[in-house]
């Protein structure tokens, strides 16, 4: 089978936050996400003793081009305020036209 | 009856789930691994919420309109004013600016139902009798708090608020739907429907309550080191706001004819700041206010001190004013 390249964006944010990026992301043109919550330390420290629970990570494939889209709402609407990262990264996927 | 407000304290203090509490407080203390599963304690919760639901509703049933009317009233009173004095005090306390301090006011407008729930026991267990409408006021006063203390805010910002999506949260969170859900279902069922599952939600209740306290104090425990950062003025406000708030709760329920125990009762309404609803809605609302000082003040000093503190000393106030306000 032929594996096309693609791209990865990770986003992890607070889990308050879930339907909003959710929502924004699809807007952005995301066709699927997968997400999980987790939870771990960052920069600022771990977040602790919020009663929603940790942080969710949000992944999706994207085509190259939708990845300044996002990396351009998240900058505008999320990394001021809230504790949020977001990476990306080149993968290899099959059936290429899903994404 | 009148107990004097240090018997009361101590008994209180003694009792299970205070001292579950501090247990898990001692637990992070002592770097103990110690927590409750993520899915247990979304599961206790849901039972709380559900199972004081349908109590509350039960009792509804047997209640007149005419009985109910005015406690409403003064709790939409009290849900309006009590933000807007959170507001002023957090003002006159700390140099918090406008969004911190409407963060503040719409957590201490809101209410907690842990120490609802706590209470409820209290003073159930000192043999006093609480009017089981006063779930419905637990309902009605949960969301009036968080709008007021939003508006507030939103005068400091220059941004539109997020009305909408914050209110969703609030409105179609499991605190409202839990609640609201089984005040129906026990108005529909009443005391029959009640007696049904009451070897589930009546007799293990405070059972059940003292594990969710434990995971609380640890919750609460681990916030007690951003104490520090918030700074004297929030915690002086996390202390007294709640004596206040509470103080005229209490006088609110006996001028409105509330039993000596639903008088109490909706002190510990009043006096208590949410730390499950309010927080997401605020976060969602207002990014700029900080968890550090909200979260911090509403979990880590005001509700330890309502359970071990401000509890009894409702109670003991509600006691005291027997006679002095008229009651029923």
């Amino acid at each position: 089978m032929e594996l096309v390249q693609r791209k990865l964006v990770t986003i992890v944010a607070e889990s308050a936050l879930e339907k909003r990026l959710v929502h924004d992301v699809h807007e952005a043109g995301i066709k699927g996400y997968t997400v999980s919550l987790v939870h771990g330390a960052g920069v600022r420290g771990q977040r602790e003793g919020d009663l929603q629970g940790g942080n969710i990570k949000i992944e999706c494939v994207v085509a190259k081009e939708l990845v300044e889209t996002i990396f351009a709402l998240l900058e505008i609407n999320y990394f001021p305020h809230y504790a949020c990262v977001a990476w990306a990264s080149d993968v290899d996927v099959a059936r290429g036209e899903n994404y | 009856m009148n107990l004097d407000v240090f018997a009361l304290a101590l008994a209180n203090i003694i009792s299970p789930p205070v001292l579950a509490f501090a247990l898990g407080l001692l637990a992070v203390a002592i770097k103990s691994d110690l927590r409750l599963p993520e899915a247990f304690y979304q599961a206790i919760s849901i039972y709380l919420l559900l199972g004081i639901g349908i109590k509350g509703g039960a009792a509804l049933r047997s209640a007149e309109i005419s009985d109910i009317w005015l406690p409403l009233v003064v709790t939409l009173i009290l849900g309006i004013l009590i933000p807007l004095a959170a507001f002023l005090v957090a003002g006159w306390l700390t140099n918090l600016d406008t969004i911190n301090k409407g963060a503040l006011a719409a957590h201490y407008g809101s209410t907690s139902l842990v120490t609802f729930t706590a209470a409820l026991v209290f003073v159930e267990s000192s043999g006093y009798f609480v009017e089981g409408y006063l779930v419905t006021l637990l309902a009605v006063l949960e969301v009036p708090g968080i709008i007021v203390g939003l508006l507030l805010a939103s005068r400091g910002r220059s941004e539109s608020v997020a009305w909408g999506e914050s209110l969703r949260e609030v409105l179609s969170g499991r605190s409202i739907v839990l609640l609201v859900g089984g005040l129906a279902i026990g108005a529909i069922t009443g005391s029959v429907g009640f007696a049904a599952i009451e070897p589930l939600f009546g007799g293990l209740f405070t059972g059940v309550l003292t594990l969710f306290l434990l995971e609380l104090g640890i919750v609460a425990g681990r916030r007690l080191p951003d104490v520090k950062q918030a700074g004297v003025g929030v915690v002086i406000f996390g202390l007294t706001f709640p004596v206040l708030a509470g103080s005229a709760g209490v006088i609110a329920g006996g001028l409105a004819g509330l039993s000596i125990g639903g008088a109490a009762l909706l002190g510990v309404l009043s006096a208590s700041s949410s730390y499950i609803a309010a927080p997401t809605a605020v976060r969602l609302a207002l990014p700029e206010a900080s968890p550090g000082i909200y979260l911090t003040a509403s979990l880590g000093i005001t509700f330890p001190f309502n359970l071990v503190i401000g509890i009894p000393l409702y109670f003991w106030l509600a006691q005291s004013l027997e006679g002095v306000l008229i009651w029923n």
